[in-house]
Parts: structure tokens; sequence; C-alpha cells
């Protein structure tokens, strides 16, 4: 077939491959339950779906950059502990969005130190924030040792039913995500950032500021995390230190599975947030499907490695043919 | 005049040297019990063996380039952990087989890795992580729960014992001098070694030179897990118990441990002499931190700090003006 060439394809349009692998998920997900696309069904999945799917957009940022953050899930734990313990069960909403303000700058400030360390002293990523999750993990198990506190009612359900028009919140956050990622990817900022990732040291030859975008990938990221934080806390009510412990994983699971290199400069941010909507749909359908219990962690990581590897099984037999 | 330079691993080792000094003066520490001290060494000592045998499937990895990485050691070490663990069953003329399949089973998911890098184009961070997913799923299933198995007294004299009562030397470290020349020799002294470092430094140039690098990776990653599955396998013989969460806390400190001795994870640059003494700086730090009683917030936040000093000072990759 002339015109159309998989791997072709897949270099130009990233999140193709993300954008089948969602589209299977939700036939799957539909299949076994079907009131799926009713209102009160999809708002309590993409709920629970939003946190993943922003700590994938900050992620993807940073791995577009060349980088990677492993510290966002402890960012969401301090976010999550800032919220649980400075507000209360008892607090106001108007104390609440104070301190979504301070949580908000906690993961500017977080990224920033990651940016510091990875950018301007130039160490290894993957150590340095492996290190700072450490550091962050650690500050918040000092705020909140126990799980417990947690956020009124009121704000929490906020979070959880509001649906403008009939369309579940997440929806439009998701849109405004997107909207803002357009504009930045069409912006210099955008071009640069794509430099960086591609190849740090030519963009500094052509006078790409490297370090400067380096450094704004992991505030991004740290802010991306806190927004997260905020989200997994009005979704969960409650505080508890080690939230944030299992997502970082699932972030950078995501971004792959939607299609954005490790390596850097190739991919974009809607291939990862339909990754995470896609990890979210796998673990629906594993316990809709009714697997063994003791089963679910082996059927969910294979579905995760076939993804992974498929297209380069496709690529592999396109090659030979 | 030249500046004054320390190799990273001779640095790592005269920190720990510092440190321990240093944790004599603690409120709980050794004090001027010269006897205790010497105990407390040994044991630091002792149980760095097991995070730097399984560091040292990482270090190959590592060296090897191309954001070489192996995310799926700690599962591994779970798994041939397992497996010692219910093949030995406390008979010490099963010890020799249940090494041999912890290492056999080691390499077969070291080369699945390996062929899903070198074939399939994944990215060895991902792959290994979806291998760790692997790995963990079929321990679930294969544990159900809880085995039934037993440690041979062999395995416990030779891993968690001295070499003799009267030589309070831990047998452990003998075999991990023994291991650290072997490491040495693979790096240094074999064409394999030299072909990996010269796949680390640059992929193209080292095909065209003549090294087989599809072939190179595989054996690396095979490798790699491997010598993860001898760690499990030294890991149970330390325990004397299993569980389904004993690999996972050994797999980020194994990458902290290479990147402390100075391997660069970039590829290319490195040995095991430095993962060694990598090693050893983490084990001092965290028992360090136990003994001063510290909670865990303030224990976590210290090793974050500490781990985040050690690599400014020199795990810097070059500047971008040159």
């Amino acid at each position: 077939m002339k015109g159309f060439n998989w791997s072709t394809l897949t270099a130009r349009y990233p999140s193709l491959f993300a954008l089948i692998l969602l589209v299977l998920a939700i036939i799957i997900n539909f299949a076994l339950q079907p009131n799926l696309f009713e209102r009160d069904t999809l708002n309590s999945n993409m709920r629970v779906f939003l946190p993943i799917m922003l700590l994938a957009v900050g992620q993807a940022i940073v791995i577009l950059g060349g980088g990677i953050d492993i510290s966002v899930g402890s960012i969401v734990s301090i976010v999550n502990t800032i919220l649980a313990t400075q507000v209360g069960l008892n607090g106001s909403p108007e104390a609440m969005w104070q301190y979504v303000l301070v949580s908000l700058l906690a993961g500017i400030a977080a990224g920033a130190l990651n940016g510091f360390f990875v950018a301007h002293l130039r160490l290894q990523p993957i150590i340095t924030t492996y290190a700072t999750s450490f550091l962050y993990g650690g500050l918040a198990l000092w705020i909140l040792p126990n799980p417990g506190g947690g956020i009124p009612a009121v704000v929490a359900e906020l979070y959880r039913s509001t649906t403008p028009l009939g369309v579940p919140l997440a929806f439009y956050i998701i849109a405004l995500v997107l909207a803002l990622w357009w504009y930045l990817r069409a912006t210099r900022y955008g071009n640069f950032l794509f430099a960086v990732g591609g190849r740090a040291q030519a963009a500094y030859e052509t006078a790409v500021p490297v370090t400067w975008v380096q450094f704004s990938t992991y505030v991004i990221s740290g802010l991306m995390a806190a927004c997260s934080g905020i989200a997994i806390t009005m979704l969960s009510g409650s505080g508890n230190a080690e939230i944030g412990t299992a997502m970082t994983l699932n972030s950078i699971t995501a971004v792959v599975i939607g299609g954005t290199a490790m390596s850097g400069g190739i991919g974009g941010v809607a291939g990862p947030i339909m990754g995470a909507v896609t990890l979210g749909l796998i673990q629906n359908i594993i316990s809709f499907a009714h697997i063994n219990t003791w089963w679910e962690t082996l059927v969910k990581a294979a579905i995760i490695v076939i993804a992974l590897a498929t297209p380069g099984f496709i690529n592999l037999f396109r090659r030979r043919a | 005049m030249k500046p004054l330079s320390i190799s990273p691993p001779v640095a790592a080792l005269l920190l720990a040297a510092i440190l321990f000094l240093l944790s004599g003066l603690l409120p709980n520490g050794y004090g001027s019990n010269v006897n205790v001290a010497m105990a407390q060494a040994t044991n630091i000592l002792r149980l760095s063996v097991f995070l730097a045998v399984i560091a040292a499937g990482q270090t190959l990895v590592i060296i090897s380039g191309s954001e070489g990485i192996d995310l799926s050691a700690g599962a591994v070490v779970t798994l041939t952990a397992i497996l010692t663990y219910v093949t030995v069953n406390g008979a010490d003329e099963m010890v020799l087989p249940a090494l041999l399949i912890s290492l056999a089973v080691g390499a077969v998911i070291g080369l699945l890795n390996g062929a899903g890098i070198t074939f399939l184009n994944i990215s060895p961070f991902v792959m290994t992580l979806g291998m760790s997913g692997v790995v963990t799923g079929a321990i679930i299933i294969i544990n159900h729960g809880n085995v039934s198995g037993k440690v041979a007294p062999i395995m416990t004299r030779l891993i968690a014992r001295p070499i003799a009562p009267e030589l309070p030397i831990p047998s452990a470290l003998v075999i991990w001098l023994i291991f650290g020349v072997l490491m040495w020799l693979l790096l240094e002294r074999t064409s394999f070694g030299k072909n990996l470092f010269a796949m680390g430094v640059n992929r193209v140039t080292a095909r065209l030179s003549g090294v087989n690098v599809t072939a190179m990776n595989l054996a690396t990653y095979a490798l790699a897990g491997a010598l993860a599955g001898f760690g499990g396998f030294l890991v149970v013989g330390n325990t004397g118990v299993v569980f389904i969460n004993l690999g996972q806390p050994f797999l980020f400190p194994s990458i902290a441990a290479v990147a402390v001795g100075g391997t660069l994870l970039s590829g290319g640059k490195g040995s095991y002499w430095g993962t060694m003494a990598g090693a050893i700086v983490l084990t001092l730090i965290t028992s360090l931190l136990t003994t001063m009683q510290m909670p865990d917030s303030v224990r976590r936040m210290v090793l974050g700090a500490t781990l985040l000093i050690l690599i400014s000072i020199y795990g810097r990759q070059k500047a971008l003006r040159q």
C-alpha cells in the first residue's frame, strides 16, 4: 500500500497509537459496562482518572524536554498533607481556596528545586528527582505522620459531582490544559522545548536557552503535580502521606503509552492524557471482568507490556515485509 | 598545576569512613568502645554485600549506555528469593540446584528485557518497568498468600554467619570479595568488558568497529538479570524468610549506589569498585539513620539530602559550553 506506512505515520502522529489503544479500551469497557456513557458513570470514572491525567501532563513535558521526574508522586503527597492538616474536615471553603494557592506555590517550589539541580547544577535527572522524592516524601510524612485530617465535605462534593451542562468537570479541566498546551506549543517556548529534548547540545549551539527551558519543565511538572494533588485530595476528602507514592510510575507509564518517547523531543501532551485514561480503563476492565484477584497484577502488567510492544512488533514485521 | 582530584570510589569510601567515625559521637553510638565499633563496621559491610551484588547487574546495563537501566531487578530479587526458598526447603543438597535456578530464571527475564529493548525498540526504562510489573504479578500468583519452604543451614552459615566463631569476619564478605574480583576481571580483562564500554560511549562507532551490538545488548541484560537472581539467592540466605516486597526496596538504592560510585548514568564510564563503595555508603547512611532513632519522615529527608549532596559533588554532567 502506497501512502500508508506505519512507521512514518507513528512518527508524524505520536499519539495515534495511544488513540487506537484508548478506543479499544473504551469498546471493551463499554461491552462490560453498558452504562459507561451515562453521566454519573462517566463522571465517577473521570474524577478518578483526572489526578493521573494531570500528573502525566507534567511528566510528559519534562520527558519532552529530555528529563524525567521521579518526585511527582511525593509532591502530590505534600499537597495532600498540607490541605488535609491545614484546612481540616471542619474548615471553611475560604480556607480551602487559600491553601489551594499555598499548595500550588509548594508544587512550584518543589519543581524549582528539581529544576535547579538538574538544569543549573547539571545533575542526572533520574537520580536527582529520586533523591528529592525522598526529601518531599519525608516532608509529607513529617506534616502528617498518620493518615487522617481532611477537607470540608462541601468542597469535596464540588469536585465529585459538578457536571456543568451535563458534562463532568474533568472534561473542562482537560480541555483547559489541552488549550494551554496547544497555545504553548505554538509559541517560541514550544519550539525551544522540542529542540532541547531532541538534542540539548545542538539547541545550545543555536542559542536556545537550554538551562532555562530544562528548569521550566520541572517547574511546570511541580505545578501539575500540585494540581493533581489538589484533585486527589478533593476526590478522597482525606489525608495520607503515602497517597502519591504509587502515582509516579503510573504517570510515566501513561506518558509512554501516550506515544511520548522517553528519549525526549518526540510526542505531546494529548497522548499522555489518553494514556492515563487507558490505564484507568484497563483497571476498570480488570475489575469488571471478574478476574481472580491473584491474577490482577499480572494481567494488568501484561496488557501494558503488550501495548508497549505492539508498535515495535508492527515495525519489525513491516521491515521484514 | 593539576587540581586535586579524587576518584569517585575513593571519595565515597572516605565519606563512609568519616560518617562512621562521626557516628561514634552520637548519643547511642559506639562511643569509645573499639570492639563495638568493629562489630558495627563489619555488620554494615555485611549488609552492603546484598545491595552491592544486586547493583552489579545495574552497573553493567548502565555502562552499556543508551539510557540503559534495569528496573526489574527488585522484582527479580523477590522472585528468585522465593524460588530458592521453595527449592531448598531446608535441604543442604538442594542449595546448588536452587542457585542455578535463580541464575537461570534471572537470565531468562533479563534476556526478555534485552529482546524487547533491542528488537522492539522499547526504551530500557519502560521495558524493564513493564517487566517488573509482570514479574511482580507472577510472584503474587506463585506466592498465593504464603509459600512453604526453608533456607538450608549451609546457606545461613555461608551468608549470614561469620567464617568461624573465633574469626568474626562475615562469610558474605568473602563471597563479595571473590565476586568483586570476578566483576573487575569481566569489566577490565575480557573482550566483553571492552565491548561494553565501547558500546556505552557510542553505539554507532562500536558497531562500525566490529562490536556485535545486538548480541552484546542481549548478553548484558541477560547477565544483569542473572546477577539480580544471584542477589535474590543471597538475600534469602540472609533474611531466612520471604515476602512479596523483599526485593523492591533494593531497586532504587541499586541505581543510587551505581551513581554514587561514579559510574555515569549516561553510560560508557564506570567501575564495579565504585558501585561497591556506593553500596557501602548507602547502607551506612541508612543504618546510621536507623540507629539515630529518628522518625521515618526525618530519616527520609536526611537520606534524600545526603544523596543530593553526594551526586552534586561528582555526579555532574558535562557543561553545555565547551
